[in-house]
């Protein structure tokens, strides 16, 4: 099973070399584009979903498997390794590549430069397939830079040229120092003696020093690809500049790949947790998820928005992953289980609602060729109604709704918290709850944002002519993002199955599982005990629709069935314009004057015309994002200071540079004499 | 007769760093590289006497090669640079001849510091040969640094490289191939240099390294 998993990686990395050969040796220009286009999409959709069906079934029937392939270091040889944790991300890595691809089948028809994305696509799906698979140092650093560079160069293949460019290099700088940061952990935990091999990473002794610097290595290696906060910079900015299927796999499965990098390192490979390893993550994610939110909702660009969304739930991902381990390093293993249920399943979730949202998002950029400000849009839920219920869906498991999946993550996160006054330390005693109302109001911010994109964008009426003309997008565009939003459906009316196909993985990593959740009465799940507290998809879905359809029954009954057509009250304005709508500005101005002075530093004042002049009063809102000011302009300005005073070194006589290289010789002579 | 051995082996390497600070208080050309050759003996008999303490015929070629490239071509190669050149005048130095032989001491002092407890519990001979090695070499560097002639800088990294020889004799092992083909790389990069050096010569009508800065525009 692991070897037919790693054939469909190289089945991939064929495709790629099939679309430049396919697109150099066929005919070229549009007619050839769309043959190569849907030859890659048609392929990856074909090898992603093999692949899922694989990892699946290596999932439910609990394979563990090696192999050592003879590439890479020539006496180390590159290890292979298929067991829970890794197939359970498998399967949401190839559920989001075949979604992208099959999307793609209609989405990418409308590239402008397909032959930027085709090459480069298949690449970056091998790449994410392949990390979970690898088993030593070498084999995951080099899939992992494979995914990187191969995302890196899809942000750039979109044709806005100084935006992407930005965006490009910024991604690269903190991709780099990512991988540099992992690179530097796995040399600590190899030791010494270099082993790179996972199997023996995890035997090995460790100081406690050397394990701390492993957390916070890992946290900054996987913490800048997944976008904790303050290392998010460059994802609302590389995530939407991709073409849309791309940011969704961007955002919705990538990042959970740097989760699994976080969860194999520190879960797995550095052994025994200290309790306040937890500290630091849980701050991190509890800031992520709220600071994620608040720039969500004063965004006005609707990918950016998304990507926004993307680091909150990053963010809770983060805090289920620092209460199991807070669990853990106390010995509560049940409890660390649910949470790190409650992380793994959360991240599941948001990969189909982002996915969807992401599909969504681009089938609005095709229907109004490439608009993606909110304020420039409305009324799309006439003209789309397929894809605008899709999104709708997707949009209320992002906010965490009830009935639906992104509820139940969310809401086993809350569970695991409140098991959280059970743990020894007082400073968890206090901080946990914390991190609980950073967790409630993020999931309260998210609703309103989503309440805020969905509404500006899709209901009211349209405030362009690009949003007016919007039609439906093509069907394989529409069948992707209704096959997402009822997986979300799905998962959450049972989300026993997710809950109890995670069970093994919690087993391997905290030694424990969640009780077996599908032989409860009524298809509820129970995350601790009966008494505590359980919950039921399928009666919260029930009451809803039995409620909504008595609401609708009695309204119909009590008042009068018969359309009229009347005027609104129309406040006193004779003619009402789509410009006189409640803009995305607007409705989140009152949240924006309670955190906005707090959190970005935001002021608003109005600049009225002179007297007598004819130009019109102005509202000015600035707004800074703290953490770029205080912590990457200072950081560009020292690097740049110092290549100014480096740069002097270039022009060096000969004896200079001999002089130079004469003193560090004997500067490490004489600290070689000193040391011993 | 080891304490016999040992002595001799240690006054022969012990004179190469003795020759060592004598081309570093050396200021003419001539005397310079008349100084080298003498180095390239002392290192060819050391290695010889190597080659009979440790009873490895091989190394009896590489004092060969010492004696006949080091001590005999190589110098005459320069001498007649120079006399082409038309360099007889006096080396300038960067520093005065009393500062720099008194950093050669404090560079003896420091390699006899690092060498002695980084090769304890090593054959004697050895250690004291690496020990001394790593003085010839260091003086090397300096005596690189604090030239501005050319031809001197040459000087310098020759003798730089018989501490390097030295070192890899004492070390009991060093292959044949190795040598020879050291050997011919110093070869050939004297040969680059003196094409370099009448290159400079050419165009600046010196061989003071001094020009090339001006001609750079560099200030000093």
């Amino acid at each position: 099973m692991l070897t037919a998993l790693l054939l469909c990686a190289v089945a991939l990395l064929a495709v790629s070399v099939l679309a430049v050969l396919g697109y150099g040796g066929g005919r070229r220009g549009v007619a050839g584009g769309a043959v190569a286009t849907t030859l890659v999409y048609g392929g990856c959709l074909a090898v992603s979903a093999l692949a899922f069906v694989l990892a699946l079934a290596a999932l439910l029937g609990g394979v563990t498997a090696g192999l050592t392939v003879p590439l890479g270091l020539p006496w180390l040889g590159a290890h292979f390794r298929l067991d829970a944790l890794s197939a359970a991300f498998l399967v949401l890595v190839t559920l989001g590549a075949a979604g992208a691809s099959f999307y793609a089948l209609g989405y990418g028809q409308h590239a402008e430069a397909p032959m930027r994305v085709l090459p480069f696509y298949p690449v970056f799906l091998a790449g994410m397939l392949l990390v979970p698979l690898a088993d030593d140092a070498y084999a995951f650093l080099l899939c992992w830079e494979l995914m990187s560079l191969a995302s890196w160069a899809l942000v750039l293949a979109e044709p806005r040229p100084e935006e992407n460019a930005r965006a490009g290099y910024l991604y690269i700088v903190m991709a780099s120092f990512g991988t540099l940061a992992l690179l530097l952990a796995f040399g600590l935990l190899a030791g010494p003696e270099g082993h790179y091999a996972f199997a023996e990473m995890r035997g090995a002794e460790r100081t406690p020093l050397t394990s701390a610097l492993v957390l916070t290595l890992a946290i900054l290696g996987a913490g800048s690809k997944a976008g904790l906060v303050p290392l998010h910079v460059w994802l609302p900015l590389a995530h939407p500049a991709a073409p849309s299927h791309v940011s969704a796999l961007m955002s919705g499965v990538m990042t959970k790949v740097a989760v699994y990098a976080f969860i194999r390192i520190v879960f797995d490979l550095v052994g025994q947790p200290e309790w306040w390893w937890s500290i630091p993550i849980l701050t991190l994610g509890g800031s992520t998820a709220a600071l994620g939110v608040l720039h969500a909702l004063m965004e006005r660009d609707l990918k950016r928005l998304l990507a926004y969304s993307t680091i909150e739930n990053i963010g809770i991902v983060f805090i289920g992953l620092g209460l199991a381990l807070a669990f853990e390093a106390s010995g509560y293993r049940a409890a660390a289980a649910l949470a790190l249920t409650a992380a793994l399943f959360h991240a599941f979730n948001h990969t189909l609602f982002k996915s969807a949202l992401f599909y969504g998002a681009g089938a609005v950029l095709t229907a109004t060729h490439g608009e993606r400000n909110i304020e420039r849009l409305g009324g799309l839920i006439h003209r789309m109604p397929v894809s605008s219920a899709a999104v709708l869906v997707a949009a209320m498991a992002a906010a965490a709704l009830p009935p639906l999946n992104g509820f139940v993550s969310e809401w086993l996160a809350f569970q695991a918290i409140l098991v959280s006054p059970d743990l020894p330390q007082w400073g968890l005693k206090f901080l946990i709850p914390t991190v609980g109302m950073l967790l409630a109001l993020a999931a309260a911010l998210a609703a309103s944002c989503f309440v805020r994109a969905y509404g500006i964008a899709w209901l009211g009426r349209p405030r362009t002519a690009a949003a007016a003309e919007a039609v439906e997008t093509d069907r394989f565009s529409s069948a992707a993002m209704l096959g997402c939003a009822a997986l979300c459906v799905l998962f959450g009316l049972f989300p026993g199955l997710v809950i109890d196909a995670l069970a093994p993985v919690t087993e391997g990593l905290v030694g424990a599982r969640m009780p077996a959740q599908l032989g409860q009465a009524w298809l509820s799940i129970v995350p601790i005990a009966d008494s505590r507290s359980s919950y039921n998809g399928v009666l919260v879905f029930l009451f809803i629709v039995a409620s909504a359809m008595m609401a609708a029954a009695a309204i119909h009954r009590f008042a009068s069935r018969a359309l009229r057509r009347a005027p609104p009250w129309d406040c006193g304005f004779p003619n009402l314009s789509p410009s006189m709508q409640y803009t995305g500005t607007s409705l989140s101005q009152p949240l924006r004057r309670v955190f906005g002075p707090v959190v970005f530093r935001s002021r608003e004042h109005v600049e009225m015309p002179l007297p007598g002049s004819v130009a019109p009063a102005r509202i000015v809102r600035q707004r800074q994002d703290l953490v770029w000011e205080f912590l990457y302009l200072p950081i560009g300005r020292a690097v740049g200071r110092a290549t100014e005073v480096l740069n002097h070194l270039q022009f060096l006589t000969i004896r200079r540079y001999l002089v130079f290289v004469f003193l560090s010789l004997v500067l490490l002579l004489l600290g070689l004499g000193l040391w011993s | 007769m080891p304490k016999l051995y040992f002595d001799i082996a240690h006054t022969l390497a012990g004179s190469l760093v003795l020759l060592s600070f004598v081309m570093l208080y050396q200021r003419r050309l001539g005397a310079l590289v008349n100084v080298l050759a003498l180095h390239a003996v002392v290192l060819a008999l050391s290695v010889a006497w190597q080659a009979h303490i440790q009873g490895l015929p091989h190394l009896y070629i590489t004092a060969a090669i010492a004696l006949v490239f080091k001590a005999i071509v190589v110098p005459m190669a320069l001498r007649r640079m120079i006399v082409m050149l038309g360099i007889h005048r006096e080396i300038e130095t960067v520093t005065g001849i009393g500062l720099s032989m008194l950093a050669g001491i404090g560079l003896v002092a420091l390699s006899m510091a690092v060498m002695l407890p980084a090769t304890a519990g090593v054959d004697p001979v050895a250690r004291e040969d690496i020990a001394l090695a790593l003085s010839v070499v260091l003086i090397g560097l300096l005596l690189m640094v604090t030239r501005r002639n050319a031809v001197s800088q040459v000087v310098g990294f020759l003798s730089l490289e018989n501490g390097i020889v030295l070192a890899a004799t004492g070390a009991q092992g060093m292959p044949l191939v190795v040598e020879i083909s050291v050997a011919f790389s110093i070869l050939i990069a004297l040969i680059v240099i003196g094409i370099f050096l009448f290159r400079i010569r050419e165009r600046f009508d010196t061989v003071d390294v001094q020009a090339l800065d001006r001609f750079r525009g560099e200030r000093r």
